[in-house]
């Protein structure tokens, strides 16, 4: 064996909430219980097998790209509820809310590529060569993607 | 113009965090290759962890950090490394029985499959001094099959992944000085006195 990698639970605790969030804003929180458990079981699964501890964090969130792709899938087969409040609310109130969600629906609706990239870029400032290993892409398209990304949801934004 | 990055990150606070445990799915698809939990002791708290098979390490987390003890366990044992108290009830219960005074030996499977050799052996040798009792390092030595290895069989017990569970305090030099302890002689003098071997 010649890696060392770092005990699964350091790496659970230190990227569940991001993941579950990531999982939430990108595939629905309908789909991200499911997606999220999916994620950490392949992870759990392949782990043993990684042959460098490097980059973790871009491997678990091509994995949780993965399993959103999934969700999303099944997700459009299904109608699909009104977007409404996610359950428990948020402190800011209601329509504040709402319009969050309504914004993750935007964010829902982009290309795949640009759905991951503009989340892991923007919310979690992720490096763009970090980001360049999770798309399995150039930097020069993560770049693009992240660009393209944010520009089609300002003009949407803009246009309402 | 709209600061589209920063609404994102607003947003993002307000996402839920409550995500679903994961520890048992994995234990249902076989994936949960060492399952760790603390305990409490009146030795001060103590990381153990087991493997399907059984327990493969006590620690005293006051002599070893807990992440120390964690990696070391990824590298020898599996990096599949997930905290599952309900996994160790049994180990918990027996030795909170034990240190109530109500148990005397330990009943719980051990996995031995992670040592190797001589240590093996004389660990091995170590498990069966019962309760009450007391051996030497020549006695372990002997008893593992090679008389000679006085200093090997001392360094395979300051090597002890399971203290208590494998009773290394109840080796004590020729002579009956207390000799070693990994954790602290004052844990050693705790231990025998519990057993009845120290005023």
């Amino acid at each position: 064996m010649s890696v060392n990698l770092p005990p699964f639970q350091a790496l659970l605790e230190e990227h569940r909430t991001d993941v579950y969030r990531f999982l939430v804003a990108t595939a629905g929180s309908a789909e991200a219980d499911d997606a999220f458990q999916e994620t950490w079981i392949a992870a759990l699964r392949a782990y043993p097998k990684l042959r460098r501890a490097g980059n973790l964090r871009a491997w678990l969130f091509r994995i949780a790209q993965n399993k959103s792709i999934d969700a999303h899938r099944a997700r459009g087969r299904r109608p699909v509820p009104v977007a409404g409040v996610p359950e428990g609310g948020t402190s800011d109130g209601v329509a504040e809310a709402g319009g969050e969600e309504e914004l993750w629906e935007r964010v829902r609706r982009l290309p795949q590529k640009q759905r991951t990239a503009v989340y892991c870029r923007s919310v979690l400032g992720m490096p763009y060569e970090e980001l360049a290993a999770l798309l399995e892409s150039s930097e020069d398209a993560a770049r693009r993607n992240v660009h393209e990304g944010l520009k089609r949801l300002r003009e949407e934004l803009t246009d309402d | 113009m709209i600061d589209i990055e920063q609404q994102l990150r607003d947003a993002a606070q307000d996402l839920p965090s409550d995500a679903p445990p994961v520890t048992e799915r994995a234990a249902e698809e076989g994936l949960l290759d060492v399952a760790y939990s603390s305990v409490d002791s009146p030795l001060g708290p103590l990381v153990v962890a087991a493997t399907p098979k059984g327990l493969v390490r006590v620690s005293y987390t006051e002599f070893r950090g807990e992440d120390d003890v964690l990696e070391d366990l990824a590298r020898r044992v599996s990096p599949r490394v997930l905290e599952a108290p309900a996994k160790l009830d049994r180990v918990r219960r027996e030795l909170d029985e034990y240190f109530d005074g109500g148990r005397e030996d330990f009943d719980i499977p051990i996995d031995w499959s992670y040592l190797a050799g001589f240590t093996r052996e004389v660990l091995r040798a170590t498990a069966a001094i019962p309760f009450g009792d007391v051996s030497t390092y020549a006695g372990v030595a002997e008893a593992a099959g090679s008389p000679r290895a006085v200093r090997a069989a001392g360094n395979a017990l300051g090597a002890n992944p399971m203290p208590v569970i494998v009773p290394c305090h109840r080796v004590l030099r020729t002579g009956g000085a207390l000799g070693g302890y990994t954790g602290g002689l004052e844990r050693k003098e705790f231990l025998l006195r519990l057993e009845g071997r120290l005023l």
